[in-house]
């Protein structure tokens, strides 16, 4: 069973929507028990960093979350702000992240001064595997995304990068240490592509 | 390449999808949740659902319908009509749509874009501004209350107070072009396109997948939102959900591409 972590924040009901479609089992879980019940996590997330961090710390789930991550190793999807939050902090706010990647959440329009693009990078967007590419299996050529944000990930270690994207400069769209994936842009709202990819996280 | 967008726009009046020209006269043209699962399966880019009673009736956002929304919605989906609160804001995101649009509450009380956009983030925030030209000059006023209300405003001093208010999206909506399908007005999109910083869609006057392709020649990477012309089909305008396939999509964005 997919758990979904519903802690008040991001599109629960569209992952739970995309995985009846695709007929595999998927639920909303809003406690530590539930948490540590779900054989797969997925942590979506909308916003500012501290306030998902609050709400998150607030839900009395972080510790079950990050346990089963670490101890129980069980594949943690974070979504959006759900991946950011797995990285050590962010220049978006003040509180720690979870540390499950390391790394730093950056302004995106930092990573490029030069490139006087619109923020936030709002849209479909091309995305490029560049590790393992076990998440993007069987998805054709044309990987698109929809992506909606200012801030972005950065990696202290290249070999975590699973995909990059590149709006005025390149970046990590999607990370990977062990069982622990992110990805900033949202599957849930990405058509067949992220169908596709939400299948394949959920038979990893 | 960030692709242009090509959204879906849809107006909800008493319950039912309609479409107006130039904000009058709404023509039924189909129930809301059903066009929402054609635009599924069409892979449409983006969805925006702005109910034209809400503000003018004096009463909040739908939520039932909202939620309804977006629970069948497997694109991004915008929702604007009568928000004129943070916790409004809060419950419709929390219900699974991606940016709440304000329009007349962002125009009186520009605090409120900039609390939303502090709680929700700013990626969440649209501000749409119904324009139309003045009698003289080249400037657009903007108006509310379904085109009925002057706003005291220009386009430029309203998207101006709207990006500085922390809006992470402008929709212009072309008020004499709404329904009329003969094309966007270029010199108006080329005009926003100047002021506004944040992401830029525009809406009103599409009526071919030229439009489309001559509002993205003007503006680069924009918002193409169009509602008749997803909606009609023929000059008879009979109802037929339509929506440009992924080649189609495609050879729209030749100009975007030779640019990359």
């Amino acid at each position: 069973m997919i758990g979904v972590v519903d802690y008040g924040l991001g599109n629960v009901q569209a992952f739970i929507t995309m995985y009846k479609r695709l007929h595999l089992p998927a639920m909303p879980v809003r406690t530590a028990g539930e948490v540590e019940a779900a054989s797969k996590l997925i942590l979506p997330g909308v916003g500012a960093f501290d306030h998902a961090m609050d709400l998150l710390n607030a839900s009395g789930m972080r510790d079950a979350v990050v346990a089963s991550a670490t101890e129980r190793a069980v594949p943690l999807l974070g979504v959006c702000v759900g991946m950011q939050m797995m990285a050590n902090g962010s220049d978006e706010g003040k509180l720690p992240g979870l540390g499950l990647v390391p790394g730093r959440v950056v302004e995106m329009k930092r990573l490029n001064a030069a490139a006087v693009l619109p923020m936030p990078h709002m849209g479909w967007n091309d995305v490029e595997a560049v590790g393992d590419a076990s998440l993007f299996r069987g998805l054709q050529d044309g990987l698109k995304f929809y992506f909606l944000h200012s801030y972005c990930f950065a990696c202290d270690n290249e070999a975590d990068v699973l995909a990059q994207t590149r709006y005025g400069a390149t970046f990590a769209c999607a990370v990977r240490r062990g069982n622990v994936i992110g990805v900033q842009f949202h599957p849930e709202k990405s058509h067949h592509f992220g169908a596709g990819l939400l299948r394949n996280f959920a038979e990893l | 390449m960030l692709m242009p967008r090509i959204i879906a726009s849809l107006l909800i009046h008493d319950g039912g999808l309609v479409k107006t020209v130039g904000f009058q006269n709404p023509k039924y043209v189909g129930d809301p949740l059903n066009a929402v699962r054609i635009f599924n399966e069409k892979e449409c880019d983006e969805l925006a659902v702005f109910d034209i009673d809400a503000t003018v009736n004096g009463v909040g956002p739908d939520f039932k319908m909202i939620a309804e929304l977006a629970s069948e919605c497997r694109m991004p989906l915008c929702y604007g009509g009568g928000v004129r609160t943070v916790e409004q804001a809060k419950t419709i995101i929390s219900l699974g749509v991606e940016k709440v649009a304000l329009s007349s509450a962002a125009l009186e009380t520009p605090q409120l874009v900039s609390d939303i956009a502090r709680q929700l983030g700013r990626q969440s925030v649209v501000v749409v501004l119904d324009v139309k030209k003045r009698m003289f000059g080249n400037d657009f006023d903007v108006l509310t209350h379904n085109g009925k209300r002057k706003s005291g405003l220009s386009m430029r001093q309203a998207a101006e107070q709207a990006q500085q208010a922390g809006a992470g999206e402008i929709v212009i909506n072309a008020i004499d072009d709404d329904g009329a399908m003969k094309g966007y007005n270029l010199a108006l999109a080329r005009q926003a396109r100047e002021i506004v910083t944040v992401p830029l869609t525009m809406l009103g006057g599409a009526g071919s997948l030229d439009h489309l392709a001559a509002l993205i020649e003007a503006c680069g990477t924009v918002g193409a939102a169009a509602g008749s012309l997803f909606v009609f089909k023929g000059i008879y305008r009979a109802v037929l959900i339509n929506y440009p396939d992924a080649a189609q999509k495609e050879a729209l964005f030749v100009s975007e591409r030779g640019q990359a």
